[in-house]
């Protein structure tokens, strides 16, 4: 909307940019703008310490992990994307950080060092979306039930399930004719 | 229960006597404000462990959303957190309507701010109401709940339903204002400051109360921020995080309110902070309804967007062609990615949809403020007593339904 894209956040923005490529050139390989967001897409083994970088640095301050999400993008390769949308409560600013994932290796490092609030955010991306966390302590189902088979937000999913009976239901179908 | 990592079901001393127990807590227990279970972990009364166990009312919101074109989900989203639908409704109109670049107009705004913070005051009222019955308190249930009547009766009143309202729409509102409204909230704000020094006679001085609720359940600001905790839970360990505020939405930035805070960081501080909040929402209702006009847009023109007047339909081919386009095969934001966020009751809910270009959405996902807040519960329990569990599950403030989603 209009008053979130005035040029003061534009220019303070590009700073976080700038601020990021400085200390590794590498660390961002495209900047999004849209819709007065920030999008910042970094490689997948840099993760950790772009995350480290932005909540730790004095000038960038990104103190509370709000969100991570995944989104599906199959059949386009690369399919996976995890998306982290970062707030600084003291410079009162947003951005999200973007990493691609290719479909034969969804993989990636936990953020949990950096925010432990991202537990169970990555636990709830690994259970519907099958995406995978390095390091991550507990990674196990969250919303499904533990004995599910397959990842229910990817889009080679359907909508309505599986018809079949699911295998922890097949006690109560036994000794039925 | 053995699979579940961590957790040992009964350990074995030298001697042979049973060390520790594991209770399972739910999912049926009354506090547990639906369907939650924790697994209890428990040295006599102390709780040395829990781990809180969910999903089941996962009813895959955000794969159905994905089925939908944007319109049709706006009633997938009342179900969310169903104790603040039309914060939901604006949380996810605000974010389709940020990736469709649309400008709401400000008579359309007020009247949203209005009925949120009418949202916030009912919710605030469950909040109170259950609460207090967790830890006692009967009679604060049925005083809550007849003042929470009145608010669902505007509701009624304004949008034709009481709960699943569906009222804000991308775009703006599902209908103008009936007349009369002026009076209806007029009599609610009128009768409401009484109604919480009520409850505040009943509670806020009572020893029971205090007992059960005071250095009860605390956690510091730096944790707090660092489960990325939001909303009422946050604000009462000190930190003025109010999306309201910091990122305003809605014209809020026109609105004159305080973002209480408290710095005790227990569960009678995030008592406190309620009720002022409740308070800080009736002015700001009372501000809003000074700005909304008589007459003016209760929703903005986009062509191919936003259904056309039903007269202009009877008059003009676009417009029957526009209606009848809208309503079949929706509208096609360009592709793209936005985030919007809302102060709801609970805390920060965010709502992120993801475009491809088609008239359905590509992902959409709520960043539900319980389900984040209840991460933090075990460090609010461990090394308390069971009868704290219960404390702390109700100040947290969870609604299992944007929990599981």
């Amino acid at each position: 909307m209009a008053e979130n894209s005035n040029t003061n956040v534009v220019v303070e923005r590009s700073a976080v940019v700038d601020k990021l490529r400085s200390w590794n050139p590498n660390a961002i390989s495209e900047v999004i703008e849209f819709r007065g967001e920030t999008t910042i897409v970094v490689p997948r083994n840099v993760l950790r310490d772009v995350a480290e970088r932005c909540r730790g640095d004095k000038e960038l301050q990104f103190n509370l992990l709000s969100d991570a999400t995944s989104v599906d993008r199959y059949p386009l390769e690369p399919r996976f994307e995890v998306n982290y949308h970062l707030v600084s409560i003291p410079r009162r600013t947003r951005l999200r950080i973007k990493v691609r994932l290719s479909s034969d290796d969804p993989t990636v490092d936990s953020v949990i060092p950096v925010w432990p609030g991202a537990n169970w955010l990555e636990r709830e991306i690994f259970d519907l979306m099958g995406i995978r966390f390095n390091e991550h302590p507990d990674l196990r189902r969250i919303l499904m039930p533990e004995d599910w088979e397959g990842h229910p937000l990817r889009k080679d999913y359907p909508v309505e399930g599986y018809r079949d009976i699911p295998p922890s239901a097949t006690r109560y179908t036994r000794n039925r004719p | 229960m053995s699979t579940i990592p961590g957790v040992i079901s009964t350990v074995e001393t030298a001697t042979g006597q049973a060390k520790t127990m594991v209770l399972n807590m739910g999912p049926q227990h009354p506090s547990t404000h639906g369907v939650l279970r924790i697994l209890l972990e428990l040295d006599g009364e102390n709780v040395i462990k829990a781990v809180p166990d969910m999903g089941y009312l996962h009813t895959g919101i955000e794969k159905s959303c994905e089925d939908k074109t944007y319109s049709q989900a706006i009633t997938l989203t009342d179900r969310i957190d169903y104790l603040s639908p039309l914060g939901n409704n604006l949380a996810y109109c605000m974010a389709v309507e940020k990736l469709l670049g649309l400008e709401i107009p400000k008579r359309a705004q007020y009247i949203r701010v209005m009925m949120v913070e009418l949202q916030r005051i009912s919710s605030h009222l469950v909040w109170l109401g259950t609460h207090a019955i967790d830890l006692g308190a009967m009679s604060v249930f049925l005083y809550c709940f007849r003042e929470r009547e009145e608010i669902l009766k505007i509701f009624e009143f304004v949008a034709g339903q009481r709960m699943m309202t569906s009222y804000i729409r991308i775009g703006g509102l599902a209908l103008d204002l009936p007349a009369g409204w002026r009076q209806r909230i007029e009599k609610f704000l009128k009768m409401m400051p009484g109604r919480i020094d009520e409850y505040e006679d009943l509670l806020t001085g009572n020893r029971i109360w205090i007992g059960r609720t005071k250095d009860v359940g605390y956690i510091s600001a730096e944790d707090a921020v660092a489960l990325s905790m939001t909303g009422p839970t946050l604000r009462a360990a000190g930190l003025a995080y109010d999306n309201r505020r910091v990122f305003p939405y809605c014209s809020y930035e026109e609105f004159e309110f305080d973002v209480p805070t408290r710095t005790d960081s227990d569960c009678f501080a995030r008592y406190m902070l309620r009720i002022a909040e409740m308070r800080e929402s009736l002015k700001i209702i009372r501000q809003a309804m000074s700005k909304i006009t008589a007459d003016g847009p209760f929703r903005t023109e986009a062509a191919g967007i936003i259904p056309p007047d039903r007269e202009k339909m009877k008059t003009e081919m676009e417009a029957l062609i526009y209606h009848f386009k809208i309503f079949t095969e929706g509208f096609s934001p360009p592709p793209g990615e936005a985030f919007a966020a809302i102060e709801s009751p609970r805390g920060e809910l965010g709502v992120f949809v993801a475009s491809d270009g088609s008239p359905k959405p590509l992902r959409v996902h709520f960043r539900g403020p319980s389900f984040i807040n209840l991460q933090a519960l075990p460090k609010l329990i461990e090394g308390k007593l069971i009868s704290d569990v219960i404390a702390c599950i109700g100040t947290i403030d969870i609604v299992l339904g944007e929990v599981d989603r």
